[in-house]
């Protein structure tokens, strides 16, 4: 992530950004975030509040969304804190978008469990799509990023896009899911796999089968 | 108090103390980078791993484990030995080779510690981390490539400095420190960083590539950028100070140095007056010594002579000037320049009574017509540390940021007799209350009405005296001392219109009320006095010259001579030694050692160094009315303070950029 970077402060960004203020609904979200904390640590509602900003901010973008240095200084400004602690914590956190990011944010996973069960597949049948890693294709649909672990490792290899992941992967299924969402379409969540519903053992199963009538100690056998 | 063993020898230690402190007090080196004793602990460099038992069979951060009951330490086994070659090991994989071109080498504590502690090879390979440069302003010069991420400048900007201006964005091995935007640092003790950063990521700007540690000469000496007294090294090649860097005393600096007072180090050798200069025809040529001191004879004032004492002088330079007009009849002593005229007939009602180690502990504090960043930098620091303790602080005068929480009263001094009620609350509650009054407090009455505050809630108590004035010059205290105190100010010294009037590097003075006056100066920059003189003679700052100062709090401190001061210059009391030759009259004294046994035997307090006792508290005045407004601060530029401030291009460049905003174009490399 070395390259990754805030959004260089411009006069176009502060003429796009300068004014951002929640909407209506965002306000009393962000109000009711602010209301979680104990008084004098408001500003432990940083997280939440910089999240529910990237996605205003991606609401009104069609995109993602992403974290403009203008609305960093605003969420600073109302939770009175140093807004460099606040572009701490947003540069800390991957989740966080600091640079603009497509309507859809495709982030592979290529840690081991994944690379052993095709990551690389996936990632090629991305960039046959037109992406880059680090890039957000030309549409403005996509954005690629290789990511590390998101904990899908039993429905490996996955990608996570926006706020859904999609796991049980292969080229064809990333293709399909890409293609729908660029249609406009919502694909199915979770695992691809058919028949399959959420992380259950596909198939019979291997291992632990005196598990599947009863309940069974194995202590004395190992 | 827990008993551990440390190496195999018991001792005892505070309850509260950390494992390294333990060590420490058995007289063990625990090498750390992220540890120190005047932040907060982070833990985060892992250099001061130990083996402790009972704890998990593996070795542990002594800096952030509390030392308790029963502990075994081991600081010198086989696996303390491995986990600080492996720490280090990790520490340089990321850390470039450039020793001989960083400003740190020789004086860095990951060289040191790498020879020391380290495997002495390399076993890594691959490529090392390289980070971008980041701006932090005209005084820091950063290389972050060097920087080993122990957040020691984070937590200095956050918990001394309280501006939350510099901050670790990214995560791991990408982790960079930088300023919010790379904006300049701007607060006035944030060249810190420098002597707090273990590594060469953060250096000195403007003493970059300038020396090598083991060529410099080391001078202690007392810091005159502001009335605080910092105690200060003096870093010298041949005949230049090359950079001042601050001494460790906790009850005065701490360790910690303003940055005007690091920084003023060019202005030492720049618009120096280097010969002597006489007016004539309403110009100033350059003259010889002879025909210097011809004029000043010609002069022949008789006993019609004042002498105004700059800020920056020394105790003995003011004696042997008082020691001169004294010879020639005369007492129109004064170092109050700006016109100040309150009353100094009892010293402890002008001093700053708590000390500044104390005031730490007061939980109510008054400051009145004081902006304390400005005036005394270090003095906040403390006050913050008060603020942190829980004391609540209230403020008279015009608004500017403490860093920490605090009441503003409003500007008008009328508020002193008619307290608010959450005020009063606070200071009758108060175990150790406190007021300081400030220069600009001074200038209204406030002195008088702090006094009339410290009778009505009892401030002087047992064991704790919470009257408080904050000077902004080094000399004032010596100053006052001496007797450089008039009864109207300086005032009465244009109301008496001498012949002659002395002026000690006193810059700040509106000579233009002196006009019928023939003005010698003694001084060593060509700033404001010089160019209303009529006789220059050229002096020694400083840094050039021996001398006894004595700061805010009443502390007499000995600054030592690092250098020669240029050219033709000489040492203050040589000229006014030799003045009394030329204006026939003697002295009683030949030398400095006579000069500052004569001091002591007129002022004795001169005579030891430390805190000297102004006996008790005079009774309030009475019937005292405090009104008016305070208008401003007497401080308008912190980083032009001073003539030798005035005359460094650095502190000139702080002042442009970090004062007036302008943006100072980078040269190209």
């Amino acid at each position: 992530m070395a390259d990754r970077h805030p959004e260089p402060d411009s006069p176009e960004l502060r003429a796009r950004w300068g004014n951002f203020a929640w909407t209506p609904e965002n306000a009393a979200k962000a109000s009711d975030i602010i209301a979680r904390y104990p008084e004098g640590r408001q500003r432990s509602a940083v997280m939440p509040l910089l999240d529910l900003a990237q996605r205003q901010v991606g609401a009104e973008t069609q995109t993602q969304g992403w974290l403009p240095l203008p609305v960093m200084e605003f969420i600073a400004a109302q939770l009175s804190m140093p807004v460099i602690r606040v572009l701490e914590v947003a540069t800390f956190y991957t989740m966080y978008n600091i640079a603009p990011v497509g309507r859809f944010h495709v982030q592979v996973c290529g840690t081991t469990p994944c690379m052993l069960r095709g990551s690389d597949e996936i990632m090629a049948a991305c960039k046959a799509k037109g992406m880059k890693k680090g890039h957000t294709t030309a549409d403005g649909l996509f954005t690629l990023t290789e990511v590390e672990c998101m904990g899908n490792c039993a429905s490996a290899p996955m990608v996570q896009i926006n706020d859904d992941n999609y796991e049980d992967l292969t080229a064809e299924r990333v293709t399909f899911v890409l293609d729908e969402l660029a249609a406009g379409r919502r694909p199915k969540a979770g695992t691809q796999e058919p028949g399959r519903h959420t992380v259950e053992p596909v198939g019979v199963l291997t291992t632990l089968t005196a598990m599947v009538g009863e309940n069974h100690d194995y202590r004395g056998e190992w | 108090m827990p008993k551990v063993k440390v190496d195999g020898v018991e001792l005892e230690v505070p309850v509260g103390a950390t494992v390294l402190q333990a060590c420490e007090l058995a007289g063990k080196e625990i090498p750390r980078f992220c540890y120190h004793e005047r932040l907060s602990i982070a833990g985060n460099c892992r250099m001061c791993l130990v083996e402790v038992k009972p704890g998990p069979p593996k070795p542990q951060a002594s800096c952030a484990l509390p030392a308790a009951e029963g502990q075994e330490i081991r600081t010198d086994s086989e696996m303390v030995k491995k986990a600080r070659e492996g720490v280090m090991e990790f520490l340089l994989i990321n850390h470039p080779l450039d020793c001989p071109i960083c400003d740190q080498g020789g004086e860095c504590d990951l060289q040191d510690q790498s020879v020391a502690y380290g495997r002495g090879t390399s076993r890594f390979h691959e490529h090392k981390r390289a980070v971008t440069e980041k701006y932090m302003g005209p005084l820091i010069k950063t290389t972050m490539t060097r920087c080993i991420q122990c957040t020691r400048c984070v937590r200095f900007s956050e918990e001394v400095a309280g501006v939350d201006e510099i901050g670790a964005l990214y995560r791991g091995e990408n982790m960079q420190i930088t300023t919010y935007l790379e904006k300049a640092a701007t607060h006035e003790l944030s060249a810190n960083v420098i002597d707090l950063c273990p590594v060469g990521a953060l250096t000195s700007g403007p003493y970059a590539f300038e020396a090598r540690p083991w060529e410099l000469k080391k001078t202690l000496a007392i810091d005159v950028s502001d009335a605080i007294g910092s105690n200060v090294r003096l870093d010298s090649r041949g005949r230049e100070v090359l950079r001042i860097l601050p001494r460790v005393n906790d009850d005065v600096n701490e360790e910690w140095l303003s940055d005007r007072g690091r920084f003023l180090v060019d202005g030492l050798t720049r618009r120096r007056l280097d010969k002597p200069w006489l007016r004539r025809d309403g110009k100033l040529v350059a003259a010889s010594w002879a025909e210097a001191f011809d004029a000043v004879a010609k002069i022949n004032p008789g006993s019609s002579v004042a002498v105004i004492a700059g800020d920056l002088v020394d105790c003995e330079t003011m004696f042997a000037a008082k020691a001169l007009a004294g010879a020639l009849g005369s007492s129109l002593l004064e170092g109050r320049q700006t016109g100040l005229a309150y009353d100094c007939s009892n010293l402890a009602a002008v001093n700053f009574n708590s000390t500044l180690a104390g005031i730490e502990e007061a939980d109510a504090v008054l400051i009145i017509g004081s902006m304390v960043r400005d005036e005394a930098p270090l003095l906040n620091t403390r006050l913050r540390k008060a603020v942190k303790k829980g004391a609540k602080v209230f403020i008279v005068g015009p608004h500017w940021d403490p860093t920490y929480p605090a009441t503003f009263l409003g500007d008008d001094l009328a508020v002193l007799g008619d307290l608010p009620a959450d005020v009063v609350a606070a200071f009758e509650g108060a175990a150790k209350p406190a007021v300081i009054v400030g220069g600009a407090g001074l200038a209204k009455g406030g002195r008088e009405a702090a006094l009339a505050l410290s009778e009505r809630f009892n401030i002087v108590r047992e064991g704790w005296n919470g009257f408080n004035v904050v000077h902004m010059a080094a000399s004032r205290m010596g100053g006052l001392m001496l007797g450089y105190a008039q009864k109207g100010g300086i005032a009465d010294l244009i109301a008496a219109k001498p012949k002659m009037v002395i002026s000690l590097g006193a810059d700040e003075v509106d000579f233009t009320k002196f006009a019928d006056s023939m003005i010698v100066h003694i001084g060593h920059h060509g700033d404001k006095a010089a160019h209303a003189a009529d006789v220059i003679l050229p002096a020694a700052a400083f840094s050039e010259k021996d001398g006894t100062y004595v700061n805010t709090e009443g502390r007499v401190q000995y600054g030592e001579k690092a250098v020669f001061a240029p050219g033709e210059a000489r040492e203050d009391w040589t000229i006014l030694r030799a003045m009394a030759d030329a204006l026939g009259v003697t002295v009683g004294f030949d030398s400095f050692e006579q000069l500052r046994a004569a001091m002591v035997a007129a002022v004795p307090a001169l005579g030891t160094e430390g805190l000297a006792d102004y006996g008790a508290l005079p009774a309030a005045p009475a019937g005292v009315k405090p009104e008016g407004a305070i208008a401003g601060y007497p401080i308008k530029d912190r980083y032009l303070t001073n003539a030798i401030g005035r005359a460094s291009p650095t502190l000139q460049r702080c002042s442009a950029e970090l004062i007036h905003g302008e943006a100072q174009a980078e040269a190209a490399e």
